[in-house]
């Protein structure tokens, strides 16, 4: 075994795991790291302007290439500042590693300079997390926080390394030899109640598959092999917004996004169908509107790797606990075997059903050729930039809720957006970690201009590497989602939700040594895509758009899926009585 | 709503065992959980039941496995058989966790209780306070002539019962172990 100081030790550890890049900030409590860092080549070390945005980056990173994000920070504020994607990580299930400094041991509790309970803090937002004391133990740890981090419902994690574990030497332990612990979560599913799905789907007269972000964590074979069951089936089949990309939007059987601003067909669907088939996704609030009635006719089945998902919100009759991947093959097997048995009268009966609420046509907006809409820019975009290698991440509020129904998904790992959380600042560092790993794709931040604020001291890091993430700002100067719930709920008083003395963005690109470019006039608008698309180097792009656009169809909070208000339907005061109670 | 047989023990942590998932009737459960005993342990499993707005009745934790680093938490907790069910899968997806026994459903337990209990007197209320500890099978611990400590093992129940007839002879201290449970036959 090999002797090496604990700072070596984490990037020999890194590389043994096959990290690549690390997003990071350095300071006094992970200077011997980065002195590591600084004196070797296979590791590249992305700096970011924030420790928020090197979590972020790194969840891009991971979403992007289903790999483990890897992210290293400084002991207190350092550590402090990643909490936020921690969080946000652990509520969208993405594998991260985060290693922070931390003041030497023996400093420990003394309230030293830059000391924080690191992890302490981060207990609850983590997947798991360690305090390393002795150097002995610490490449074994790393090789555990991977270990975690990226078996059973992924997660981050975070391991936090005083800086005289990080000066001592100790014997350097390989992967191989790690403990990986007893953590080894189930991932095939129970023979009898796979029987018990396929039996269900034989029968089901309206039948509907409702996926989430467990098929994308699964891997592209899960997406695969749900394509396949899709297709033989003949069932629809309706995501969440984190499950998006797993089946194809321009596939037959695609329903579009269910939930709160899903579409009307989808939450039709959802609730007057018979059997419901959840795959890896988790009864989300955004999804089931009223509890109470949600999907009252349907049995249901859930697959899900968590056991803490089942029956947390919607009991189910049929609770699979596994990878979607392995169960899927189980069932499509054991479906194929016994004979490949579907309704085929009940299910062209619930098609006609479909298409009679496809034909409400719920996305259709009032179009304008003297504003640019923001549903149009969407559009347009989706139109200049489909088939090209894409990745799209977005912000949080309306334009990532426009840019999940105007902008199509035709493979997993291509969408990256804060779905849990709901993290402002989330999409600019997300998609500075796709382009690393992605360096010759088109990677798009669809941003409102409030939540692009939150992060856009980025712009430097993308300047430094070279990365040419173009930031597409649906610019409404408002907090339209939040303005929107003002109108709906607190009678258009709207406190607090416009963005007033905003940065002229085309200036502030130069100034960073960007390019910007601003477009009001829908005439311009694919030119200016266009420009941007071609331009060989990080654009901002500040997208003039209606001002008081109100994104819909939306299920009000607290109503059923079959009360969705639709295009111009919408009135003031619409969200009442307990709805108004909730977020 | 039909609810799936799955053999017991097949998919261990799914919801389902026979009574009314959705029931309001608020239950008492004992649960035992087996954790690796390393650092910030404890409050991973207080601060899961706080997060996420549990009861904790009581809990006990110690080291019962020098060698092997196991720590045994037992837990009283009371909830819908929802948030029971919950809690267990919380419990029992938590790294550093190795197992979570539900002892109120897993056939029968023993539960006890140790608890110490100061009663100062004199005269009359003295003798009538040994006495009764000597029903509930008390042991003094500890004496003076205006005191006892008294150390009574039971259930919770028991403990309860002596701390209620000692208050008026003059208790004026209690200090409780909590509920440590097992189930009872050779498994």
């Amino acid at each position: 075994m090999t002797k090496m100081t604990g700072a070596r030790m984490v990037v020999q550890a890194l590389k043994d795991q096959g990290v690549e890049v690390v997003f990071g900030y350095p300071g006094g409590a992970v200077l011997p790291i980065y002195d590591e860092i600084f004196q070797q080549s296979d590791i590249q070390h992305i700096l970011v302007r924030h420790e928020q945005a090197a979590v972020h980056a790194a969840e891009g990173y991971a979403r992007s290439t289903g790999k483990v994000g890897c992210a290293l920070v400084t002991s207190g504020p350092g550590a402090t500042n990643a909490v936020t994607g921690l969080t946000d990580a652990l509520m969208d299930s993405i594998p991260l590693v985060v290693l922070s400094g931390q003041v030497p041991t023996f400093m420990i509790g003394n309230d030293a300079f830059q000391e924080a309970d690191t992890v302490g803090i981060t207990r609850p937002c983590t997947k798991h997390n360690w305090l390393v004391k002795d150097t002995a133990d610490l490449s074994n740890v790393i090789h555990q926080a991977f270990h975690v981090a990226r078996s059973g419902r992924p997660g981050p994690v975070l391991v936090d390394i005083p800086k005289d574990v990080q000066f001592a030497s100790a014997a350097y332990t390989e992967p191989k030899k790690a403990r990986t612990s007893h953590y080894q979560p189930k991932v095939k599913g129970d023979a009898e109640a796979i029987e018990r799905m396929v039996e269900l789907m034989e029968t089901a007269e309206r039948p509907i598959f409702y996926t989430g972000g467990g098929v994308i964590n699964s891997g592209p074979a899960a997406s695969q092999l749900l394509r396949e069951f899709i297709s033989a089936t003949g069932f629809p089949v309706t995501s969440t917004l984190m499950g998006l990309g797993a089946y194809p939007a321009s596939g037959e059987a695609w329903l579009g996004m269910l939930g709160m601003h899903g579409l009307y067909e989808a939450n039709l669907a959802m609730h007057d169908c018979d059997v419901m088939i959840n795959v890896g996704a988790r009864f989300d609030d955004r999804i089931t509107g009223r509890v109470q009635d949600f999907s009252p006719k349907s049995q249901k089945v859930h697959i899900d790797i968590d056991p803490s998902s089942i029956n947390k919100v919607i009991p189910v009759e049929v609770p699979i606990i596994g990878d979607v991947g392995h169960v899927l093959e189980q069932a499509l097997n054991l479906w194929k075997a016994r004979g490949r048995k579907v309704n085929r009268d009940g299910l062209k009966k619930w098609w006609a059903k479909i298409a009679e609420w496809r034909k409400v046509d719920c996305l259709r907006y009032k179009g304008s050729e003297t504003v640019i809409k923001p549903q149009y820019a969407l559009q347009r975009l989706e139109a200049l930039t489909k088939g090209m290698d894409r990745y799209v991440s977005t912000e949080v509020g309306q334009h990532q809720m426009w840019a999940a129904q105007f902008l199509g998904f035709e493979d997993p790992n291509r969408w990256l957006t804060s779905g849990g959380l709901g993290t402002m600042g989330y999409g600019f560092p997300a998609s500075i970690g796709a382009q690393v790993a992605h360096r010759d794709a088109l990677v798009i931040n669809v941003a409102g201009e409030a939540s692009w604020l939150m992060n856009m001291q980025e712009m430097g890091t993308a300047m430094q590497f070279g990365l040419p993430v173009k930031q597409f700002i649906l610019n409404n100067e408002r907090l339209g989602m939040v303005r929107q719930w003002q109108q709906l709920l607190h009678g258009e008083r709207y406190s607090q939700s416009w963005s007033e003395a905003l940065p002229d963005f085309v200036k502030l690109a130069e100034a960073f040594g960007a390019k910007g470019i601003q477009c009001k006039d829908p005439a311009d608008l694919d030119d200016a895509i266009m420009e941007m698309i071609r331009y060989d180097g990080p654009v901002i792009f500040d997208c003039l758009v209606e001002k008081h656009e109100n994104c819909l169809p939306m299920i009000p909070s607290g109503e059923a899926h079959n009360k969705m208000l639709l295009g111009d339907a919408v009135a003031t005061n619409a969200i009442q009585g307990k709805g108004a109670a909730l977020v | 709503m039909s609810a799936l047989q799955i053999k017991k023990g097949s998919s261990k942590h799914s919801a389902y065992d026979l009574r009314s998932h959705m029931s309001d009737v608020m239950e008492r459960h004992t649960l035992a959980v087996l954790v690796d005993n390393e650092s910030g342990v404890l409050a991973r499993v207080i601060g899961l039941f706080s997060g996420r707005g549990y009861n904790i009745d009581s809990l006990t934790v110690a080291e019962v496995d020098h060698q092997g680093h196991r720590s045994r938490i037992t837990i009283v907790t009371t909830g819908t058989p929802q948030v029971i069910e919950q809690i267990k899968a919380q419990l029992g997806r938590m790294v550093p966790v190795h197992d979570v026994h539900d002892l109120t459903v897993e056939g029968q337990a023993v539960e006890r209780e140790l608890a110490l209990l100061k009663v100062a007197g004199t005269g009359e209320k003295r003798v009538e306070a040994l006495r009764l500890a000597d029903i509930f099978r008390a042991k003094v611990v500890d004496t003076s002539l205006e005191s006892f400590v008294f150390e009574i093992t039971g259930t919770s129940e028991k403990v309860d019962a002596l701390a209620d007839l000692m208050r008026p002879l003059g208790l004026v201290e209690i200090a409780r172990t909590g509920v440590a449970a097992l189930s009872r036959g050779a498994a």
